[in-house]
């Protein structure tokens, strides 16, 4: 075997194994998305769950404001439909605005401030209103390093051969970054 | 963020290493001084054991002495909420919240690893802060969590406790036995030699020792701050609640020397106007409140 051959073999050992440690980066990255994205899916859900309650609550104090109400159940059912981080972002951030203006009403309720049912829900809401801009925040980071990793040469040989594909971004709002605003001192 | 983990996780292993050599090191050199070579494998075992033991039982053993109990997600439902998003924020398993009872504002992360991580505040951090301050502070403890600061801390605190023990113990042995060896046999200076090392390392060890956890303290708050922000993407909420800290003159009557260095602001000295000293666990507050207003 003469040296010509041996560095062919080493080049084509030291080829192999960088494929297989970018293809295993790969992965693990799309691993940690998915993940990701079932994190997002909880609060999310959580979120859902504790709007009906809410509503109850808010309607025992201002039954009449139904404008209000109206919009926050239209936001909950296009929640339901929505396909994909892009169309279940923009549903997420038709909820946020929606809860936001029924928080807004609130306002003028005293008796219903003071009530402990809607002050436990109202720490629940921005809590899980915090937890699902976390969670997407650590989502859109992930979904940047791997959606770089596939752009750039030489994993995007990998991500190709293999059919790694981009993913979506989780579509971030100003408004949504902010969460409700409650007045904890109390 | 990755190559800092893995740093400190290298770091933590080579510290180890360093603590049981040291510590026969000394074992060997008190030996020399007592005349009893008995001391030097003792000394390993002494190591070996209060690190294993340590990194299993340090973190029970730090939150019953400062009295910190469960955090119920029904009594302090906006800590335990905010303990959960940094955790997604982090992408951590959950560490476990605590509280202590107590007005004084300050908060500290312990455990092994983000496995076994708990996160406790005082009732008086949780009471003081509005909702993007409170997690200013726990995205500062998060980031000693993810860095694996809570690990290497823990292990350097266990060495230097050890250290000052291995130190009196040497004083305390020398001056009821009045090293008597000294008389034993002829060969005086060279055992007289052993003495001074000895009475050298009784004096120099706990001091160095101190001085690098101090230095490396300080250092590991620096970097939580930054991580802490990049958490939040909002360093203001931090800012503001070590400006409410500073502000608060209260010391925590739980904190002791053993464990101030754990703490996100000195739990022991009064706030403000202090000198920077090397023996300092942590860079004054106004520094730091600087340099997270300027990212």
């Amino acid at each position: 075997m003469g040296p010509v051959v041996l560095v062919i073999l080493c080049i084509v050992v030291f080829i192999a194994l960088s494929v297989i440690v970018k293809y295993n980066q790969l992965v693990s990255l799309r691993n940690r998305i998915e993940n990701a994205w079932s994190q997002i899916d909880v609060q999310l859900r959580r979120r859902y769950d504790l709007i009906p309650n809410l509503v109850e609550t808010v309607k025992g104090y201002a039954a009449h404001e139904k404008e209000v109400f109206e919009k926050v159940s239209e936001a909950r059912s296009a929640m339901m439909s929505a396909q994909g981080a892009q169309a279940q972002g923009e549903a997420q951030n038709q909820i946020t605005s929606a809860l936001k203006s029924l928080f807004a009403v609130a306002e003028a309720y005293p008796q219903l401030k003071a009530n402990e049912n809607f002050m436990m829900l109202q720490e629940e809401l921005s809590g899980t209103e915090s937890k699902i801009a976390y969670a997407r925040q650590f989502y859109n980071d992930q979904v940047m390093t791997y959606n770089t990793l596939i752009q750039v040469f030489p994993s995007n040989v990998i991500a190709g051969m293999f059919g790694f594909t981009q993913h979506e971004y989780f579509p971030m709002e100003d408004v949504a970054r902010e969460p409700i605003k409650v007045d904890f001192k109390q | 963020m990755y190559e800092q983990i893995s740093g400190n996780i290298w770091r933590s292993r080579a510290l180890i290493l360093l603590f049981v050599a040291f510590f026969a090191a000394i074992g060997y050199v008190f030996a020399r001084v007592e005349h009893n070579i008995l001391i030097m494998p003792l000394a390993i075992v002494v190591a070996v054991v209060m690190t294993v033991g340590s990194f299993y039982y340090s973190d029970k053993i730090v939150l019953a002495s400062m009295r910190a109990r469960p955090a119920e997600a029904s009594e302090f439902p906006h800590f335990v909420n905010s303990v959960e998003a940094l955790a997604l924020a982090a992408g951590l398993p959950v560490p476990t919240p605590y509280v202590i009872d107590d007005p004084a504002p300050n908060a500290f992360a312990t455990g092994r690893d983000p496995e076994h991580a708990v996160i406790c505040a005082t009732t008086g951090l949780i009471n003081m802060m509005d909702r993007q301050e409170l997690e200013g502070v726990i995205a500062h403890e998060m980031s000693h969590v993810k860095n694996y600061d809570i690990r290497f801390m823990m292990l350097v605190a266990v060495m230097v406790g050890a250290i000052a023990l291995m130190a009196d113990w040497f004083w305390w042995s020398g001056r009821l036995g009045g090293f008597r060896s000294r008389d034993d046999e002829g060969g005086g200076q060279l055992q007289m030699l052993w003495f001074v090392i000895g009475i050298a390392l009784a004096i120099l060890a706990p001091i160095s020792a101190m001085l690098i956890q101090a230095a490396i303290s300080r250092r590991r708050e620096y970097l939580a701050d930054a991580s802490g922000a990049m958490l939040t993407r909002f360093p203001e909420g931090l800012a503001n609640a070590l400006e409410k800290i500073e502000k608060d003159p209260e010391p925590l009557s739980s904190a002791n020397k053993a464990t101030a260095h754990l703490f996100i602001s000195n739990p022991l000295r009064e706030h403000g106007g202090s000198l920077n000293s090397l023996f300092d666990t942590h860079p004054p507050l106004e520094d730091r409140i600087e340099r997270l207003r300027e990212m």
